[in-house]
């Protein structure tokens, strides 16, 4: 690990919005996620960073309860989510990837759906879709099956659904990944409004330069281990994001290259 | 590129087998009952060579068609049957379509059905050994035989492929092939008692049937063997004409749809109509219900059992009416509501598996086990009581006697309740490979294996011992002819049903609460 701690300052007062101690997981012969230490600080965009297969997305299902860690402990705003795991998910948005939805709903249905999972009251569920539903711009297709939206429709209705219950913490694994442009800058806009509101959002995601300007901190991470934390800035010294990915993750050809695939 | 495509199928055959030793153990069975299919058959021709000639073309027409049927059939039914060289994923690449259409035929043949096929057409040329030229242009109308049923399905595939973009298309079209499959013996029985001489039938079948295309190949060697050339040369016309007719069709609708892509949406839809959600109470247990009930009619995989469950007893009515008697049509109508109600009740078994990852919701909501257990229990029985009850009415209106409904209802009532609690409680512990989400119904997955079957048969002998209090009941009251055994199957159906359903709920949430990660993960496994 590099000189900047992973691990939040005790004296820092408030409990961080999300605190993980020793998390692994072993799959098979693979060791997934190998004891990783991270802590959120509450009211932060946390950006996690990490190339194809570094334990992102096994790391995230861990920490929101959704996949039993072999060993290590993860706490929301100072709540065991293995321990209290109602009370922790509570507090909890979570926009998975590579995971189906319920799709044979229509996208207001299945918005509806989560909030009344959650124990919502009707008409506040009825209120909420309709202003999530407008703010992602999904209105003219809410009647529409979800397994009739494209991808980029697909991610932002699981995203609504992710944020129904105004949680505390907001968990999204590849939030833009096949978005356009304009729904990208929109959802950029509502998080943004979001964290300044006091919430806490981790985003995971392959594109440096969006993390660059979007997050305030972010942790590397690639085979299963956190290779530096912190604020961006901190992180990535006087280089870009990327550059500064590169040279922690490794992995760069540099050889000539192509030489037949020039054209001229 | 004809070389590389069937080599890329050679290694796609082999890339499988390394991901699990099972595959292998599957190709090598299915490899063995082909092979035992294909050594009968073999002997089969060989002996049928000693008849006259006629009689060998009525029975090589007549199974060479039925042969060329099932290849049409069977992809329509088994949506995509072979796709590992789909023909959507060579878009990128520009091969030549000759090459491909050529390819992608000739891949066909690498894998057990294909390879069966081939041989057996070609193995017609067995049953000519007393008529070598017939034998030698058997060979040739053999591999012109499996030629034909190759591109037939190829055809098939691409047609429907190209018009069933339509995911609603895709939906309804499992579900219509399979009803005639499950009428099938009844149908075959009306037929075969409706034509009185079958045997003299056949011949005349086999005549009309060599002259269309499903039966023209087949029939070329029988009419050497017999000396008309003429007739031979016009059905081997009609044998090749077919096969360019169905490489057209196929090469066209190859080329549409290689152009068009995958997605077709439905019509944009606004805001308003919330379904089933209106019909329950507002609370984690009325939105896992109205979810549910949603399924079970936008799903297939849930229609097609709900589709299935009222018409199974039909077929018990057709047994009942062969022993005769309206009584017997409404004893039979009686147990046909209890198996109807418990084939809907049961199929919550599986619920989990087939929300697969979607279920990931009910985990990252944290929504409590008793809640979803409730809402699922709620939606089946919805279904599952009311259809039970309609065929216990029907039957005792049948049976014109009255005095047994109320067993009948008990038997319908503990088979509900008492399935869907047991139900309820093997969700929660054992998940299996069901066909995917957006999967024809009739899709079997490998993987299930013995242990899968045993937790069946573990599930309908646990149901067979609750229910068993009321069933006895009803079989007395039904042989004593005592109205008093009836009333007491329906108060005990009442009551054992009702704790049965609390018990197998609440037990069921107890390991849901414990095992809702691990669900998630087995789930996950499988897609």
């Amino acid at each position: 690990m590099e000189n900047i701690s992973a691990e939040q300052h005790p004296a820092a007062g408030l409990p961080p919005a999300l605190s993980i101690r020793g998390l692994s997981k072993r799959f098979g012969a693979k060791l997934a996620v190998d004891g990783i230490d991270l802590d959120v600080p509450a009211g932060s965009f946390y950006g996690l960073v990490g190339p194809n297969g570094a334990g992102k997305t096994t790391s995230l299902s861990m920490a929101t309860g959704l996949l039993r860690p072999d060993a290590g402990q993860v706490w929301v705003h100072g709540v065991d989510v293995w321990q209290q795991p109602l009370v922790a998910k509570r507090l909890m948005g979570l926009l998975p990837d590579g995971v189906r939805l319920f799709d044979r709903l229509s996208g207001e249905q299945l918005v509806s759906y989560a909030g009344l999972l959650r124990g919502m009251d009707k008409d506040t569920v009825a209120s909420r879709v309709k202003d999530l539903l407008a703010a992602l711009d999904l209105g003219k297709d809410a009647g529409t099956l979800v397994v009739d939206y494209s991808a980029g429709m697909t991610k932002k209705i699981a995203l609504a659904a992710a944020l129904i219950h105004a949680p505390r913490l907001l968990v999204l694994d590849e939030p833009f990944e096949s978005v356009d442009p304009v729904s990208a800058a929109n959802i950029r806009d509502i998080l943004a409004d979001y964290v300044k509101s006091g919430g806490t959002v981790i985003v995971s995601s392959h594109v440096m330069d969006l993390v660059q300007r979007m997050c305030d901190h972010v942790a590397v991470i690639a085979a299963g281990r956190v290779l530096a934390a912190g604020t961006v800035d901190e992180v990535r010294g006087n280089q870009s994001l990327e550059e500064k990915f590169v040279a922690l993750v490794g992995g760069r050809n540099e050889t000539a290259g192509l030489s037949w695939l020039r054209t001229s | 590129m004809v070389a590389h495509l069937v080599r890329l199928k050679l290694a796609l055959l082999r890339n499988s087998l390394k991901r699990s030793p099972w595959q292998l153990v599957g190709l090598i069975i299915g490899g063995l009952y082909g092979l035992g299919i294909l050594a009968l058959l073999l002997a089969g021709l060989a002996a049928l060579g000693a008849a006259d000639p006629e009689a060998i073309g009525t029975v090589v027409v007549l199974a060479g068609a039925a042969v060329v049927l099932g290849w049409l059939v069977v992809p329509v039914v088994l949506n995509g049957l072979d796709m590992t060289l789909d023909p959507a994923r060579f878009t990128t690449y520009s091969i030549p379509m000759k090459s491909l259409l050529a390819g992608l035929l000739l891949s066909s043949f690498i894998g057990i059905p294909g390879a069966i096929t081939l041989l057996a057409s070609v193995g017609t040329a067995a049953s000519w050994w007393s008529h070598p030229l017939a034998g030698v242009v058997a060979l040739l109308c053999g591999a012109l035989g499996a030629v034909t049923c190759i591109t037939a399905s190829r055809a098939v595939t691409a047609a429907s492929a190209s018009l069933a973009s339509s995911r609603r298309f895709k939906d309804v079209s499992g579900i219509v092939v399979l009803l005639p499959l499950l009428f099938l013996g009844p149908i075959i029985n009306g037929i075969s008692s409706g034509v009185s001489n079958f045997s003299a039938y056949l011949p005349q079948l086999a005549n009309s049937i060599s002259w269309t295309p499903l039966g023209a190949v087949w029939a070329v060697p029988a009419e050497i063997a017999q000396g008309h050339y003429g007739p031979a040369g016009l059905k081997f016309l009609i044998a090749l004409a077919t096969i360019a007719a169905l490489v057209w069709v196929w090469k066209a609708c190859l080329a549409r749809a290689l152009v068009t892509p995958a997605f077709a949406g439905g019509a944009r839809r606004g805001a308003g109509k919330m379904g089933f959600f209106g019909w329950f109470p507002a609370t984690p247990a009325g939105a896992v219900a109205a979810r549910c009930l949603t399924y079970w009619f936008r799903d297939p995989r849930y229609s097609a059992g709900l589709l299935m469950a009222p018409l199974l007893p039909l077929v018990f009515v057709f047994a009942g009416s062969q022993f005769g008697g309206g009584t017997a049509i409404g004893v039979a109508l009686g147990f046909g509501a209890a198996l109807a109600a418990f084939l809907v009740a049961w199929s919550i078994s599986a619920d989990i598996s087939y929300d697969n990852t979607a279920f990931a919701l009910h985990v990252a909501t944290g929504i409590s086990g008793l809640a979803d257990r409730t809402g699922r229990a709620m939606a089946a029985g919805v279904l599952a009581l009311p259809l039970g009850v309609l065929y216990a009415v029907v039957g005792a209106i049948f049976s014109k006697d009255m005095s047994q409904l109320p067993g009948t209802l008990g038997l319908v009532l503990a088979v509900v309740g008492s399935g869907l609690g047991l139900a309820s409680v093997f969700s929660a512990r054992f998940t299996s490979n069901v066909p995917l989400p957006g999967d024809s119904p009739l899709k079997t997955r490998p993987g299930n294996g013995f242990s899968a079957a045993l937790i069946q048969l573990a599930g309908f002998a646990g149901l067979g011992v609750l229910v068993l209090p009321e069933l006895i009941l009803l079989i007395v009251a039904l042989v004593s002819g005592q109205v008093l055994y009836s009333w007491l199957a329906l108060v005990v159906g009442m009551i054992l049903g009702a704790v049965f359903l609390a018990i197998g709920v609440r037990q069921g949430a107890k390991i849901y609460d414990k095992r809702a990660p691990e669900l998630l993960l087995s789930v996950s496994v499988d897609r």
